[in-house]
C-alpha cells in the first residue's frame, strides 16, 4: 500500500490510538492537515500554538495517556516551546508534531524555517527530524515510547514538508530497537528491603509523594504502605490526588506554601521516603537544613534524581508501583521476623495531630466584610462533585486551590508546577475536559494568568467543551505583589492590572461563554450554583476578590523551613511554634 | 594549565559510545553547557561499528557532579554506553601538531628537542617548522613548554583518546577460589 507521508503520519498516529490532536494548521504542516479530514482522529482547532500544547498537557494528566499536539513551523514551533518546558519540568508525556521546510531548503533561512529540533533540544526528552519519508512510522512508534515509559515527558518530532508529499510503502514496525534506551522498571531486592527494615526502625517516619507516583498510576500501592505501615503522607504540589486529603495519615502539601503540619513533620521525622520526589527547591528550603535527622530513602524512576540534591541512605531506581508492591511485601516479612519489637509509632502520630489541631489553615470571611479568595475556592470546592477535575494557574490563587481542594482521587489536580507557567489553567482545563468529558472541571484561575491565554475559551465554546472559569480577580499580580510587601518593604512595581480592565464579564460573554459576576460573599453561591448548571457551553466567574490577602503559611526562598512563617493575624510570630 | 596532579584529581575521563546519528555532538555539548559541566578536551571517531561512534570526554568535576554528569549523560536516548576510566587503569594518547620558528641557528637544538619526545618533523619552512608529537597529555604539555621560549606560532591539539587498559592476569588464575 502506497502511502505520502502525511498519510502514514496519521495512521501512524491511529495505530498508537490517537483519540484527539489539539493544532492548528500553517504552510509547512498543511500536506499533514488533508488526511485528517478523513481520519477518526479528534482535531481541536486552537487559537494560539502555546494553547495546544497545554491542551495536550491537560489531557495527559488527566487520564494518563500522551496527550498530542501539532503545529506548523517557524513561530508555531516557537510558539510550542512553553508548554513542551512546562511538560519537561513536570514528566508529563506529550507528542508534538511540527512542520518543516522542504529538505533542501532547511539551512536556507526559508520562509518560516526555524531550527526547532536545535531549539527543544533541551525542552524534550528526546526529538527528531525526520529525513525520509519512510522513516515516518519508526519514530511516531518510538516517539510513543519515549514519551510514555520511564520517566515520563516531551518529544517533538519535526516533519519537512517534502518528507510529508514524498510517498513510501506501508509499514507498522513489530519492534522498537532503541539500543541507548533502556529504563529500569524493577527496583533492587536488596534496597528494598534495607528500605524496609528502616520502615520498621522508625519513630517518626514520613512518605513524602511525588508526581511519579500518579506517573507510575502507585496510588493504591502508596496507601497499601502507608495503611500497612501507618505512615503519615505528605502530598507535593505534583502529588496531590495521589494519597486521599480526606485519609487520616494524610498530611497535605510540603513546601514554600506547605500548611505547617506537613513542612514541620519533615522536618521533625527520622525516616523520609521519598517517592517519585525530586527535592526540588520550593519543597527543602535550604537543602542543608532540610529534614536533618532523617535517614533518607529514595524510590525515583530517573537515576539521575537520585542523589542529584540530597544523597540517599537507600536509593532505589525503578517503576514506584513495582517497588511499592514489593515493599509493602518486604515490610510484611520483615515484620514477621520481629514480631512484636517495633517502634511505637503513636507519640509521633500524636505529635502531629496536636500540630494539626493548632495550626490549621485559617482564614475570616466576615458575612459584611469584602469578599476573600479562600472563601470562593472552598465554595467551588464544596459545590462541586467529589471527582470534579480543577486545573490552576501559577500564583496566589494556585497555591490556595492546592492548600484548600480536597483531593480524594487521583488525577483531579492539573497545574504547572516546575516551569510555573503563567495562564497555563485555561488551555489545560480543557485538554482535560476533553479527555474527561463526564467530569465536571473547573479552572480556578488569576486575572493576570487569565490574560495570557483566555482565547482558548473561543476554542472550548467552538468544540462544545464546556469547562468552567473560576476567576480570582485582585486586580495584581498577587504572588509578585505579595513578594513586594514582604521583601521589598512594600514598594509595588508594576504589579497593578485593574479589576474591571478588562471587563471579564463582557469578554466571557464574546467569546461565547457565559459570564457570571461576584462582588460580595452572598453572591457566590447564587453564581456557582448556575455555572455547575450549565453544561453546553463555557462559563467564567469574576470573583472580585480582596487583594490584601496573602498566601500563608510561607517559607522565604531559600530559607530553612523551620523558619516558616504563619499568618500573623491568626498565629503569634517570632516564636517557636514546636516548642 | 595546571599541573598533572591537579589534573588527577579533577579531570574524569569519559569513554562514550554513542548512536551515529545527527545532531548527537549537539545534544552532548549543549547538555554539558545548560547544566554547568565544564568540558576539558572532546575527542569524536568513528568505530568499527559504523552505527556507533565514540566520544572521549576529559570533564573537570568533583566526583560527586561527575555521578551527575554520567547519569545525566545515560538519560540521552542516543548515547549506548559510558565508561569512566581511571587514569591509571587507561591507556591515554592525544596528538599534537606544533610550529615553532626555527631559524638556521635553532633548529637542530628544536630536532634534537623533539627527539625527546618521539616527535616527527612535518614540514619544514626556511624560518620555521611542524612537529608532530604523539603521546600523553602531560608528556605534551611539557614538549609545549620547552618549546615555548623558540616561538610557537601555531599549534593544534586533538584533545583525549583512551580505551581501558587490558587485564594481564590470566583466566586460570582469577578463577581460583580463595579457601574459605
Amino acid at each position: 500500500m502506497k502511502l505520502t507521508g502525511a498519510q502514514a503520519l496519521i495512521k501512524s498516529l491511529e495505530m498508537m490510538e490517537v483519540e484527539v490532536v489539539f493544532g492548528l494548521p500553517g504552510g509547512a504542516i498543511l500536506p499533514v492537515y488533508d488526511p485528517i479530514i478523513e481520519s477518526p482522529i479528534r482535531h481541536i482547532l486552537v487559537r494560539h500554538e502555546q494553547g495546544a500544547g497545554h491542551m495536550a498537557e491537560g489531557y495527559a494528566m488527566a487520564t494518563g495517556r500522551p496527550g498530542v499536539a501539532m503545529v506548523t513551523s517557524g513561530p508555531a514551533a516557537t510558539n510550542i516551546v512553553t508548554p513542551l518546558c512546562n511538560a519537561y519540568m513536570d514528566s508529563t508525556p506529550i507528542v508534538v508534531i511540527t512542520g518543516q521546510v522542504a529538505r533542501s531548503a532547511i539551512g536556507s533561512d526559508a520562509f518560516q524555517e526555524c531550527d526547532t529540533t536545535g531549539i527543544t533540544m533541551p525542552v524534550t526528552k528526546h526529538n527528531w527530524l525526520v529525513q525520509d519519508t519512510d522513516e515516518l512510522p519508526r519514530i511516531v512508534k518510538e516517539a510513543f515510547h519515549v514519551a510514555t515509559t520511564g520517566r515520563p515527558g516531551p518529544v517533538l518530532i519535526d516533519v519537512p514538508k517534502d518528507v510529508s508529499n514524498d510517498t513510501m510503502e506501508w509499514y507498522w514496525p513489530d519492534e522498537i530497537d532503541m539500543p541507548g534506551y533502556k529504563p529500569t522498571i524493577r527496583g533492587h531486592r536488596g534496597m528494598i528491603k534495607e528500605a524496609a527494615r528502616l520502615i520498621c526502625d522508625a519513630q517518626r517516619p514520613v512518605i513524602y509523594a511525588g508526581g511519579g507516583i500518579l506517573k507510575a498510576r502507585a496510588s493504591e500501592a502508596l496507601r497499601a504502605l502507608a495503611e500497612l505501615a501507618g505512615i503519615p503522607v505528605v502530598t507535593t504540589l505534583m502529588a496531590r490526588g495521589a494519597f486521599p486529603d480526606d485519609h487520616e495519615l494524610c498530611l497535605g502539601m510540603p513546601g514554600m506554601h506547605g500548611n505547617y503540619t506537613a513542612v514541620t513533620s519533615m522536618q521533625k521525622c527520622d525516616l523520609l521516603l521519598a517517592l517519585g520526589s525530586r527535592f526540588d527547591d520550593r519543597v527543602t528550603g535550604k537543602v542543608d537544613a532540610f529534614a536533618p535527622d532523617a535517614k533518607v530513602v529514595h524510590v525515583d524512576i530517573d537515576p539521575a534524581e537520585l542523589g542529584k540534591v540530597r544523597r540517599p541512605e537507600v536509593p532505589i531506581v525503578g517503576d514506584a508501583r513495582f517497588i511499592l508492591e514489593e515493599m509493602v511485601e518486604a515490610v510484611k516479612a520483615e515484620r514477621d521476623k520481629r514480631g512484636d519489637s517495633l517502634p511505637d509509632l503513636a507519640p509521633w502520630i500524636d505529635q502531629i495531630n496536636q500540630w494539626r489541631e493548632r495550626f490549621p489553615l485559617k482564614y475570616d470571611q466576615e458575612a459584611s466584610g469584602s469578599l476573600l479568595p479562600q472563601f470562593c475556592i472552598e465554595k467551588v470546592r464544596d459545590m462541586s462533585p467529589d471527582d470534579t477535575i480543577v486545573a490552576a494557574g501559577v500564583g496566589q490563587h494556585q497555591m490556595w486551590t492546592s492548600q484548600l481542594w480536597r483531593f480524594n482521587h487521583p488525577y483531579t489536580w492539573v497545574n504547572s508546577g516546575g516551569l510555573g507557567t503563567m495562564g497555563f489553567a485555561v488551555p489545560a482545563a480543557i485538554g482535560a475536559k476533553t479527555g474527561k468529558p463526564d467530569r465536571t472541571v473547573w479552572a480556578v484561575d488569576g486575572d493576570g494568568c487569565f490574560q495570557m491565554t483566555a482565547q482558548e475559551l473561543v476554542t472550548a465554546t467552538a468544540e462544545r467543551i464546556p469547562i468552567k472559569v473560576a476567576l480570582i480577580n485582585n486586580a495584581y499580580l498577587g504572588m509578585v505583589r505579595q513578594w513586594q510587601e514582604l521583601f521589598y518593604e512594600e514598594r509595588y512595581s508594576e504589579v497593578y492590572l485593574s479589576p474591571d480592565l478588562p471587563d471579564y464579564v463582557k469578554w466571557a460573554e464574546a467569546m461565547g461563554c457565559v459570564g457570571l459576576r461576584c462582588e460580595t460573599p452572598s453572591d457566590v453561591e447564587p453564581a456557582i450554583e448556575k455555572a455547575n448548571s450549565i453544561d453546553d457551553r463555557p462559563v467564567v466567574i469574576d470573583f472580585r476578590v480582596d487583594y490584601k490577602e496573602k498566601v500563608y503559611p510561607m517559607v522565604p526562598a531559600g530559607g530553612p523551613n523551620d523558619d516558616i512563617i504563619m499568618d500573623p493575624r491568626y498565629f503569634a510570630g517570632g516564636e517557636d511554634y514546636t516548642s | 594549565m595546571s599541573g598533572p596532579a591537579d589534573n588527577a584529581a579533577k579531570h574524569h575521563i569519559l569513554s562514550v559510545l554513542v548512536e551515529n546519528k545527527p545532531g548527537v555532538l549537539a545534544r552532548i555539548s549543549g547538555l554539558f553547557a545548560r547544566r554547568a559541566f565544564n568540558i576539558f578536551s572532546l575527542a569524536v571517531s568513528p568505530t568499527d561499528d559504523e552505527r556507533v561512534s565514540r566520544m572521549t570526554i576529559v570533564v573537570d568535576v568533583e566526583s560527586t557532579s561527575l555521578e551527575q554528569v554520567t547519569k545525566q549523560l545515560n538519560k540521552q536516548i542516543n548515547v549506548i554506553k559510558i565508561n569512566e576510566l581511571h587514569p591509571t587503569d587507561a591507556v591515554e594518547r592525544e596528538l599534537m601538531l606544533v610550529t615553532v620558528s626555527a631559524g638556521a641557528d635553532t633548529r637542530s637544538q628544536i630536532t634534537e628537542l623533539g627527539a625527546i619526545f618521539d616527535a616527527k618533523i612535518v614540514d619544514v619552512g626556511y624560518d620555521s617548522m611542524t612537529l608532530m608529537a604523539a603521546g600523553q597529555p602531560d608528556q605534551l604539555d611539557a614538549m609545549e613548554d620547552l618549546l615555548r621560549p623558540y616561538g610557537i606560532e601555531e599549534i593544534q591539539r586533538t584533545g583525549e583518546i583512551a580505551l581501558p587498559k587490558l587485564s594481564r592476569e590470566s583466566t586460570k588464575l582469577r578463577s581460583v577460589k580463595k579457601p574459605a
